[in-house]
């Protein structure tokens, strides 16, 4: 009966070790392929840099930049991720609770950011600063619109996890997929660091 | 307990969270309010901010998304560190091209 039980849970072992195995590859698949994402962001600041001097006669950075609204939007993602990280802390401990509710924080974070970004595009596009304008505002909004898009794949990302972990659990699978969008929502941030230093600080100076 | 204790450091604890997250409160503010404020001339502005920028990413690799060097850590350290130079030849190279041709172009 003992070495029955040994033998089970050696076996339940074998299979959490290969699992664990197998979560570590998928992140570090997921972490390549943000190393890839990273490239085409880069090509996206470089075109900025390119053009962000041909105003066509229009507006220029410091025209039309608020760095306060700015700066709110940066503190909106900057909470975001640390809520992000106690998620992840809930999550190792076992705590669905914790972990389902951190994850909302970090939503609504997000979403605001989201939220002041659209109001933000919205708002030049109705005085007339809209990306057919020049070749600045095109890389303008090519480049702070794409990292837009990307947060805004991580939020339905997130909302399709916590309905996930609602549903079935504290998974292995569901702590690999967790763990790839904690990867996803710092390494927006991150990319978060690169645009308001190099569009909106660097333009208002 | 060995096993835990990697488990914890790989994935971030409170306190290493919070770390992160003061210091990077520090390295934003500290740029913007340079910029408000414009107390600098701008050549040594855009400098000082960019310096910030590349501590606060830093900060962000370490704290956040717990970046090292151990036996585990160091093919995700490595593939940044690659990218990291791909990065570099990307957006300095085609600048350096594009303002250089630029300038050739410019009727004198």
């Amino acid at each position: 009966m003992t070495s029955q039980v040994n033998a089970l849970h050696d076996h339940d072992h074998a299979h959490d070790h290969e699992h664990h195995d197998a979560g570590a590859s998928v992140e570090l698949g997921f972490w390549l392929y943000l190393m890839t994402d990273c490239i085409l962001f880069a090509s996206a600041f470089a075109a900025y840099a390119v053009l962000v001097g041909n105003v066509a006669g229009g507006v220029a950075g410091h025209d039309i930049f608020e760095l306060k609204f700015v700066l709110v939007e940066t503190f909106a993602l900057l909470f975001s991720s640390i809520t992000y990280g106690f998620a992840m802390i809930s999550g190792h401990k076992g705590n669905k609770a914790g972990l389902l509710g951190w994850l909302a924080v970090t939503f609504l974070f997000g979403a605001t950011f989201i939220g002041m970004e659209l109001h933000e595009f919205g708002a030049l596009i109705a005085e007339g600063h809209g990306p057919d304008k020049s070749a600045f505002l095109s890389g303008f909004f090519a480049l702070v619109g794409m990292h837009g898009l990307h947060v805004t794949a991580g939020l339905i990302w997130m909302a399709v996890m916590m309905l996930e972990v609602i549903k079935t659990g504290l998974t292995g699978r569901a702590m690999t997929r967790l763990n790839c969008l904690s990867m996803f929502w710092h390494f927006l941030d991150i990319v978060w660091i690169c645009v308001f230093t190099v569009v909106y600080l660097k333009g208002a100076i | 307990m060995s096993h835990a204790h990697d488990h914890a450091a790989s994935h971030g604890s409170v306190s290493s969270y919070l770390t992160g997250f003061v210091l990077s409160v520090i390295l934003t503010v500290i740029p913007f309010w340079l910029v408000m404020n414009g107390g600098l001339n701008p050549h040594d502005t855009l400098l000082t901010i960019a310096g910030f920028a590349v501590v606060q990413i830093l900060v962000h690799l370490k704290y956040f998304l717990h970046l090292n060097f151990t036996k585990e850590g160091r093919i995700n350290s490595l593939a940044f560190l690659f990218t990291a130079l791909v990065i570099v030849l990307l957006v300095v190279l085609s600048v350096w091209i594009i303002f250089s041709a630029d300038a050739l172009m410019m009727p004198s």
